[in-house]
């Protein structure tokens, strides 16, 4: 690894500056991204700035009915959170289904919503990458795009979002606190993350030396009834090909509300909000998911190794939905 | 903390009960600095990218993986290695398990199981099937196959809880 400068930061206004006032200085919380990326050579921080003893890790209930995660909680206690796995029952599930207890024991929540995509192309500093090296290319348009996106990619980047937790905070209309050296400010999930565009460098709209300080989940009573569905290569210790986070309102046989989110299709967290439409007042049946799932999936655009997703992205969202709504009493 | 510089980092943090004070280079991963600035070899080196659970120690109790974690992060934390497993009594109930199963064979992935068992039966003190595959699962073994593992932690969890287990013979390591 690059030698760099390290500190710890005891306070966060500290913690921001120290980041601001330099380009190449970078927050570390549990360091399971950032030093797997700084090994590979495809992060090369001057400055490392420690967050992991601030204390940003306490998960409280809002006056609301809402929960607020700090953003130092480990991935481990924020999914075995009594708050969490009694309201969000998707996100505990999303988590649990993240990497392994280890890494889950050192993943913070505001790291897992920062970390990079899986492509191999911009793990390889040997190959062209926008992402990594904008302006040299992307690679895998024209290379191996198995695990590549379907839905929002650009011809400059084709990668897409790595998180598990990610798509059930998309689903959950989640809040990101963030402060900076200008103060504090609230950035909704959906304008978190970015589509790639002609900037695929920037992977989210956060901007340099902004600490990301907790993500506020809305009260959302019949988030109780709700499911993950991750499916990938292995039982285990994968990532996503393709994931689901739904969450349903179900009464009298009708969805009253319905909120779906995929990942592993998209650069970002994807709200599928077509399907949210029809799965609106519409019947709790199998049929009605099946057109949820193909809205969902209208737009897509496959690659030349990647078109399965498309299919298996329409059936985990009829298999979640399933799940999710129970008997549809 | 101590002063750091590019070159050089000196802390102090409790390695397997006692204190200790080790000076390295700051961007090594705790990985390293064990085994390379402590001379303690039973944490091993594998994949280097969190992928393979055989550098997996306990902080403050609970595993994490030394390849992903920086040496400076030990700093006023509690570490456990496989070295401060065996106590003045004997090997650990796991260690024995593993040795009667034949549950650990080159040995190379067992210091992280084992760790990463102990750290499931502090919490769980008779953990199912699912719950020991699961705990286990960021584990990666190339010669056992698992189940000789499983049976091992099973076994060790009712000689802890006091109880009595008898495996099938032909789980003991040496039956013919
Ligand atoms: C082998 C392996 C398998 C994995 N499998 C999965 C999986 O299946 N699903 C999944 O979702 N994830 C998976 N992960 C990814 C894992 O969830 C992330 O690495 C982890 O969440 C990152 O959190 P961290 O605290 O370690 O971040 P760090 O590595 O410390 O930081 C990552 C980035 O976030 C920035 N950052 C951290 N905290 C803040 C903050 N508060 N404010 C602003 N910026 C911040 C850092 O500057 C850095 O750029 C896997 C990781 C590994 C190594
Ligand atoms: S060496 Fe750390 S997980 Fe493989
Ligand atoms: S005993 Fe050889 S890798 Fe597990």
């Amino acid at each position: 690894m690059k030698p760099f400068v390290y500190s710890r930061a005891t306070e966060a206004a500290a913690a921001v500056r120290q980041v601001s006032n330099e380009r190449s200085a970078k927050f570390i919380a549990g360091g399971t991204n950032l030093l797997d990326l700084m090994k590979s050579g495809v992060e090369l921080p001057d400055r490392l700035v420690d967050i992991a003893r601030l204390p940003l890790a306490e998960i409280t209930a809002l006056p609301q009915g809402g929960v607020r995660i700090g953003a130092m909680a480990r991935n481990s206690t924020a999914a075995n959170h009594p708050l969490v796995r009694e309201r969000y029952p998707v996100l505990t599930q999303a988590f649990l289904a993240g990497a392994t207890g280890q890494i889950r024991n050192m993943a913070s929540v505001g790291g897992n919503l920062m970390q990079r995509t899986r492509c191999p192309y911009f793990y390889d500093p040997a190959m062209r990458c926008n992402k990594r090296e904008p302006g040299s290319g992307c690679s895998a348009v024209e290379g191996f795009n198995r695990i590549h996106a379907v839905l929002g990619a650009s011809e400059q980047c084709i990668a897409v979002h790595p998180s598990d937790m990610c798509v059930a905070l998309a689903a959950l209309d989640a809040v990101v606190r963030v402060q900076g050296p200008e103060g504090e400010r609230e950035i909704p999930f959906d304008d978190f993350h970015r589509l790639p565009g002609d900037t695929p460098q920037q992977d989210t709209n956060l901007r340099h030396g902004e600490l990301i300080t907790a993500v506020d989940l809305p009260a959302l009573p019949f988030a109780k009834r709700s499911h993950y569905l991750k499916v990938r290569d292995r039982a285990s210790y994968e990532f996503a090909l393709v994931s689901v986070a739904a969450v349903l309102d179900v009464s009298g046989g009708r969805v009253r509300d319905a909120r779906v989110a995929l990942g592993g299709v998209a650069h970002k967290p994807w709200r599928a909000r077509e399907a949210e439409k029809i799965l609106t007042g519409a019947r709790a049946n199998e049929e009605t998911y099946r057109k949820a799932a193909e809205a969902a999936l209208s737009g897509a655009r496959a690659y030349k190794h990647n078109t399965f997703k498309i299919e298996l992205a329409k059936r985990a969202i009829v298999r979640a939905l399933s799940t999710a709504g129970g008997s549809g009493a | 903390m101590n002063q750091i510089t590019k070159q050089k980092a000196h802390i102090v943090f409790t390695l397997n009960g006692e204190p200790v004070e080790v000076a390295f280079a700051p961007h090594k991963t705790l990985l390293e600095v064990l085994r390379e600035d402590m001379g303690l070899m039973g944490t091993k080196h594998g994949c280097e990218l969190g992928e393979c659970g055989t550098c997996a120690v306990l902080v403050d109790g609970r595993s994490i993986l030394s390849c992903l974690m920086l040496g400076l992060d030990a700093e006023d934390r509690a570490v456990e290695t496989i070295e401060g497993m065996a106590t003045a009594d004997g090997p650990h109930p796991l260690q024995e398990t593993f040795a009667d199963t034949g549950a650990a064979q080159c040995g190379y992935c067992t210091p992280g199981f084992l760790l990463v068992a102990k750290e499931l039966l502090a919490h769980n003190a008779n953990p199912s099937r699912d719950e020991i595959r699961e705990a286990l699962s960021g584990n990666l073994c190339r010669c056992t196959g698992y189940i000789k593992i499983y049976e091992a932690v099973e076994l060790a969890a009712a000689k802890m809880r006091g109880e009595e287990m008898t495996l099938p013979k032909e789980s003991v390591y040496g039956y013919k």
